[in-house]
C-alpha cells in the first residue's frame, strides 16, 4: 500500500473510532443530538443538559484518553523495537510498568484517599520514568555496554526488582489490594479531563519526537557497527527514542493503568499494511493505535454493560495469540 | 608530512585494545590514493579490528588519518562520506527491499532531520545499475541469493560515495566464480570512480592476484609490508601461518600460493 493512501486510512478509521466511541455509552444519546453538540461546539440549546454533560464530561475526554494512551503504547512499541532491533519489543519493557506499579502501591497505600485521582497517576508518571532510568543506568554501568541486549537485561532485573517490593508493600497493606489490583487491569472507567491534562504535554512531545528520527530508525536496522559507518550516532539516537518512547509510556500508564500488548499488536498489524520501514510504521503506529484502544475501550464497556470490562484483560486477550504469531515470524531470525 | 597529500589513508603507532587484549599493537600504514592494499594474515590476527580502527569504529591510541585529516577532526557523516566498510558479516534485516538497503548508503548525505533528495536516489540508482541489481530493486533481501546480496552490500557502500572503500572478507561464502566476479568487479569500480581500497582477505591467492600493496599482519603487528613479492613469499608465510607453502609464479600464466605437498620439506 502506498503511504499516503496507507495515512488516510489511518486517518479515516480514527475519526471512525472516535465516532464511535462518542456514540455508545449506557445512556443513548442520539447521533443528531451528538452532530448538533458536536457543530456549536458543546453550546447547543437544543441537547439536553444532561446529554451535554455526559457527552463533554464522560465519552468525549475517555475517547481522547484513549486516544493518547493507544498513540503512546503503539508509538513506543514499534519505537522499542527498532532501538532494540526486537520484535518482541514492548513498552513496558524496560520496567516502565513495574515503575509505575511501585509508584501507584505507593500512593494508594501511603497517600490521601480523597486525592488519589491526582496522586496515583503522578506517583505512575514518577515511578515509570525512575524504573527506566534505574533500569538504562544499570545497563550502562554494571552490564557494561550501549547495547540492545544490556538495557534489555537491565530492565528485567530492575523489573523484577520493584515488582518484588511492590509485593511487599502490597501484602503490608492488605486494604489497597483491590485498589492497586483494578489499576494494575487496566481502566478507564474514570477517565477525566484531568488526565488528559497530565498526558498530553509528554505524550505529544513524546510523539513528535519519534515521528521526528523515524527515518533514522530504518538505519538501526543493520545493527550498531554499520550503522555507526554510516554516520550516525547510534548510542545517542537509543537515549533519545528510549526517553521518548519511555515517556510515552509513563504518560499512557499513569492515565490508565497497566494496559498490555498495545506496543506488540499495532505496530505488527500495520507491518503486515505498509511493509517494514519505520517511516510508515511509527505514523500508522500513531493512527491506528489510538483507534485501536478507543474501540477496545467500546467493548469493555458494552460487552458485560452496564458492568465493565478492565480493558487491560480485552488486550491480552487479543494480544496473547499475536505475541505468539510475532514470535513465530521471529523465530527464524532467533535462532 | 610530505607524503599525507598523496595518503588516503595513514596509520602511525596505531593501538587497539579490546577486551583487556591487545589485538592492534604499533601499527603504521601509508596507504596511497588509488591503490588497492591488502591486509592478509591468520586468524585472529587483527584484521577486522584494524578495518574498524580506520572507519573510527572502535576506540584506539595513535592517529588515523583520512585523506591527511585526523578521524577526530571529522565530524561522524563526514567521515561516512570518507570512508565506506562491507563488513565480513553484514546485518541483513531480510524483509527490507533492496532499494531501500541501498538508500541506507545514503544515510550521511542526509540531515538527520532531513528527507533523501533527487541527488540520493540518483546516487541509489546508479548503484544498483552499476551492481546489475535494477531488477531487484524491490526485492526483499531475503530473496536474494548469497552472490546476490553480497552485490546489494557493495551497492549500499557505493551509494555511500565514499573514497575510501574497507572490504572485509569480500568473497566469504561465494563460490569460485562468484569470488572472482566480485573482486573484478571492485577493481573496476576502482579504477573508474578512483577509489582507494584495503582489503582483508585470506584467499592469498586471490589477493595476489587483484591487490597492488600487501601488509601481512601476525598477533597485531604489522610484520610485513610492500609488493607481492616481498610479503606473499613462501618463507614468510610458512612462518606466520604455521603451514607450508609453495608460491607458483608462472608469470602471465597466473600466479599462486598452494600448500606445499606432504613431505616436499625432507626431498
Amino acid at each position: 500500500m502506498r503511504r499516503a493512501s496507507s495515512v488516510a486510512i489511518g486517518a479515516s478509521v480514527l475519526v471512525a473510532s472516535i465516532v464511535v466511541g462518542i456514540l455508545v455509552g449506557p445512556v443513548h444519546i442520539s447521533p443528531s443530538d451528538v452532530l448538533r453538540w458536536a457543530v456549536s461546539f458543546g453550546g447547543a440549546t437544543s441537547v439536553s443538559d444532561q446529554d451535554a454533560a455526559i457527552l463533554a464530561n464522560l465519552r468525549l475526554p475517555r475517547v481522547v484518553v484513549a486516544a493518547l494512551v493507544g498513540a503512546s503504547l503503539s508509538a513506543s512499541g514499534a519505537a522499542y523495537q527498532a532501538v532494540f532491533r526486537n520484535p518482541l519489543a514492548d513498552p513496558y519493557l524496560l520496567g516502565a510498568a513495574a515503575g509505575a506499579g511501585l509508584g501507584a502501591t505507593i500512593s494508594v497505600a501511603f497517600g490521601p484517599s480523597d486525592a488519589f485521582a491526582v496522586t496515583v497517576p503522578l506517583a505512575a508518571f514518577t515511578g515509570a520514568i525512575g524504573g527506566v532510568g534505574l533500569a538504562y543506568s544499570l545497563g550502562r554501568s554494571a552490564l557494561g555496554g550501549r547495547s540492545a541486549t544490556s538495557l534489555v537485561l537491565g530492565g528485567i532485573a530492575v523489573a523484577s526488582f520493584l515488582t518484588a517490593v511492590q509485593t511487599f508493600i502490597q501484602q503490608q497493606r492488605s486494604e489497597t489490594l483491590r485498589q492497586v489490583y483494578s489499576w494494575i487491569l487496566g481502566r478507564l472507567g474514570t477517565a477525566g479531563w484531568d488526565d488528559v491534562r497530565i498526558a498530553l504535554p509528554s505524550v505529544l512531545l513524546a510523539v513528535a519526537t519519534l515521528w521526528t528520527v523515524r527515518r533514522l530508525l530504518d538505519v538501526i536496522e543493520v545493527g550498531d557497527l554499520e550503522a555507526e559507518s554510516l554516520g550516525l550516532n547510534v548510542g545517542r539516537l537509543r537515549t533519545i527514542v528510549v526517553v521518548a518512547a519511555s515517556l510515552a509510556t509513563a504518560a499512557a500508564v499513569s492515565v490508565a493503568g497497566l494496559i498490555g500488548f498495545v506496543g506488540i499488536i499495532v505496530p505488527h498489524t500495520v507491518r503486515l499494511l505498509s511493509g517494514t520501514s519505520y517511516r510508515h510504521v511509527l505514523p500508522l503506529s500513531v493512527l491506528f493505535g489510538a483507534s485501536f484502544v478507543i474501540l477496545v475501550d467500546v467493548l469493555a464497556r458494552t460487552v458485560v454493560a452496564p458492568a465493565e470490562i478492565p480493558i487491560g484483560v480485552i488486550t491480552a486477550f487479543v494480544g496473547a495469540p499475536f505475541f505468539l504469531l510475532a514470535l513465530r515470524r521471529s523465530a527464524g531470525r532467533l535462532t | 608530512m610530505t607524503a599525507g597529500a598523496a595518503s588516503a589513508l595513514r596509520l602511525h603507532e596505531l593501538a587497539v585494545r579490546l577486551g583487556g587484549r591487545d589485538v592492534l599493537r604499533d601499527v603504521s600504514l601509508d596507504v596511497p590514493m588509488g591503490s588497492w592494499t591488502c591486509v592478509v594474515g591468520p586468524n585472529g590476527a587483527g584484521k577486522t579490528t584494524l578495518l574498524h580502527a580506520c572507519a573510527g569504529l572502535v576506540d584506539r591510541d595513535g592517529s588515523v588519518e583520512l585523506f591527511g585529516r585526523r578521524i577526530e577532526e571529522h565530524r561522524r557523516r563526514e567521515r561516512a562520506r570518507s570512508v565506506a566498510l562491507v563488513p565480513q558479516h553484514p546485518v541483513i534485516p531480510e524483509a527490507m527491499t533492496v532499494r531501500r538497503y541501498v538508500l541506507l548508503g545514503r544515510t550521511p548525505h542526509v540531515g538527520p532531520l532531513g528527507a533523501e533528495g533527487r541527488a540520493d536516489v540518483a546516487a541509489m540508482d546508479s548503484a544498483l545499475e552499476r551492481l546489475d541489481l535494477a531488477w531487484a530493486a524491490d526485492r526483499r533481501l531475503d530473496t536474494l541469493s548469497g552472490g546476490e546480496l553480497q552485490r546489494a552490500v557493495l551497492a549500499r557502500a557505493l551509494a555511500q560515495e565514499s573514497p575510501l572503500l574497507l572490504l572485509d572478507e569480500p568473497t566469504t561464502g561465494l563460490d569460485l566464480g562468484h569470488q572472482v566476479r566480485v573482486l573484478e568487479l571492485v577493481d573496476e569500480l576502482r579504477r573508474q570512480e578512483r577509489l582507494t581500497v584495503v582489503s582483508a582477505m585470506h584467499d592469498l591467492t586471490l589477493a595476489g592476484r587483484f591487490s597492488d600493496r600487501f601488509v601481512l599482519l601476525s598477533g597485531g603487528r604489522v610484520v610485513a609490508t610492500g609488493t607481492r613479492n616481498e610479503v606473499l613469499d613462501a618463507a614468510v608465510i610458512s612462518e606466520h601461518f604455521g603451514a607450508s607453502v609453495q608460491v607458483i609464479d608462472e608469470g602471465d600464466l597466473g600466479w599462486a600460493i598452494v600448500p606445499s605437498s606432504r613431505g616436499s620439506d625432507h626431498r
